[in-house]
């Protein structure tokens, strides 16, 4: 980034923003807001926390069973309503209209489903990610150059050569972009889950520091959060850009 | 080779093309392709390919060439009629046919070296012994160096000369190529010609070539078959006997040559509104 004429070092603007932070929170004008410091501060005794570490084990593992399922459902699937007419016509309607539902109203019927437990988390991450995956999938598969598949069955594939050399290649920029979306939206679904769950992993701790307007601590973890999904993403696009040589070359 | 006897369609049958002669290597019977929406793309095609002559079908576009070649490399059915490969009837692709696609179909995501050592990948021969045959072929159309580059880091005519190694690497007895050198730009075109009459003098193969360009046909081809508009049938089959000892650019202006390009314009003008 440049100002007037000067470069400025990375991430000065987020710099810029945590200084407003801890002015507004020396002026102590809400008490939603303490000073930024005081974040830093409780981010540090946060880290120290036998508790935070449980939670963060929760959320973890539930959001790794559900993003692993998502996957493991979302692209299989996709592919199938890519190269199936019947498929996309049976499916595709109900995949648009859960990649655009509000699918937290879901949640409340999923903790009667399975209960107040690790088990609701990991479905609603993966109704919140699979969908996306399945969707961009589809699209991959759809838009991948015709002669390609002519190409793979001229020289004698059979079947399972043509998905696993040919089809799957063809739409994996589509697949990583797909799953990188997933990942977003399964952040939000580990969050939201645990939140309306409240006693397990950082539900749990976003529910006592709310409730106890122990803000410091709230934000501290929201950083970690914010931090995780973000981290979680970057990885993906960095796998992303590793297929991108190709994405934009296929005729 | 096994011998089956087999229902021959009826449809009417033009003159020299009733049975297979012996050295033809691919027999064409009463094929009719009707695609859905009732468009008749062919209409009661019979033809013979001589083994070890390049035939071109070259017609007006839309005349049903691709749809003719595609259904004798076995990737599209025919609605009647049936096509025998070295006697054999065709039901899909086989190891004795490969394809050249008109927009080259390379896997992007693969090395030069991998896309042509494709087809012996699918036959699962060992990668060490596919890839040495890879490398001669890679060799024979003038990419040696280029093995490791990726189809994107190569120009378009490069690009097919990749295709036309990877049809060739899979030792077949016939090349089906389908408008190979139409997204290339002309110089390119005019030299992969030329290197293309020198592969077939070493590698002794049958090739089907469909055109739209009547001096390729005609520069290329032991035998010319022009085929009508839509519905597609054979109109005029031609074999240009054509010195071609002489260099490219005498080729080009020997009378012959020039005389069947005439010749073949005045026949199709009759498709051109």
């Amino acid at each position: 980034m440049t100002l007037f004429g000067y470069r400025l070092p990375m991430m000065s603007s987020l710099i810029l923003w945590c200084l407003v932070w801890e002015l507004v929170g020396r002026l102590e004008l809400v008490l939603l807001f303490p000073p930024f410091s005081g974040v830093v501060a409780a981010l540090f005794d946060l880290v120290t926390l036998q508790k935070f570490w449980g939670a963060t084990w929760t959320t973890l593992s539930t959001f790794c069973i559900g993003m692993t399922l998502a996957i493991a459902v979302g692209v299989p699937l996709g592919v199938l309503m890519g190269r199936v007419k019947a498929a996309e016509n049976l499916l595709g309607m109900w995949v648009n209209v859960f990649v655009s539902a509000p699918l937290s109203a879901l949640v409340p019927v999923l903790m009667i489903l399975f209960g107040m437990g690790e088990k609701t988390i990991v479905v609603s991450v993966f109704l919140f990610a699979v969908w996306i995956i399945v969707l961009d999938t589809q699209a991959g598969v759809k838009n991948m150059q015709p002669s390609l598949i002519e190409m793979a069955k001229s020289f004698g594939a059979h079947r399972p050569a043509l998905y696993a050399k040919i089809i799957l290649w063809a739409a994996l920029p589509e697949i990583l972009a797909g799953i990188r979306l997933g990942f977003i939206r399964g952040v939000k679904g580990v969050v939201i889950g645990q939140l309306l769950v409240s006693i397990i992993g950082y539900g749990e701790l976003f529910e006592l520091y709310s409730r106890s307007f122990l803000m410091e601590e709230f934000w501290a973890l929201t950083i970690v959060l914010f931090a995780f999904a973000l981290i979680c993403a970057e990885l993906i696009g960095m796998l992303e850009k590793r297929v991108e040589y190709y994405a934009g070359v296929r005729q | 080779m096994v011998a089956v006897s087999r229902k021959i369609s009826a449809g009417p049958v033009f003159p020299g093309a009733e049975m297979a002669s012996p050295e033809s290597i691919i027999t064409v019977k009463g094929i009719n392709k009707v695609y859905p929406g009732q468009v008749h793309a062919l209409k009661d095609v019979d033809l013979d390919f001589p083994a070890g002559a390049l035939t071109t079908l070259l017609g007006p576009s839309g005349c049903g060439k691709t749809t003719l070649l595609k259904i004798i490399a076995g990737l599209l059915a025919p609605t009647t009629g049936e096509v025998l490969v070295k006697g054999r009837a065709v039901t899909g692709p086989g190891p004795e046919r490969a394809f050249v696609f008109q927009d080259f179909a390379l896997m992007p995501w693969a090395t030069v070296l991998r896309n042509v050592a494709f087809g012996l990948e699918l036959r699962n021969v060992a990668p060490k012994e596919r890839q040495d045959i890879a490398r001669h072929y890679i060799g024979e159309v003038g990419l040696a160096g280029f093995e490791e580059k990726y189809p994107h880091e190569l120009s378009g005519g490069m690009r097919q000369r990749v295709g036309l190694a990877r049809a060739l690497a899979v030792n077949a007895d016939v090349l089906l190529l389908d408008e190979p050198f139409s997204a290339v730009d002309e110089q390119t075109r005019r030299k992969f010609q030329e290197d293309l009459l020198r592969l077939r003098e070493t590698e002794r193969k049958t090739f089907l070539f469909v055109t739209h360009s009547i001096e390729e046909a005609v520069y290329l081809s032991d035998r010319i078959v022009l085929l009508s508009r839509r519905p597609g049938r054979i109109s005029q089959i031609i074999e240009p006997k054509i010195d071609r000892s002489g260099s490219p650019d005498e080729i080009r202006r020997d009378q012959a040559y020039l005389d069947i390009v005439e010749e073949i314009w005045q026949g199709l003008r009759q498709f051109v509104d």
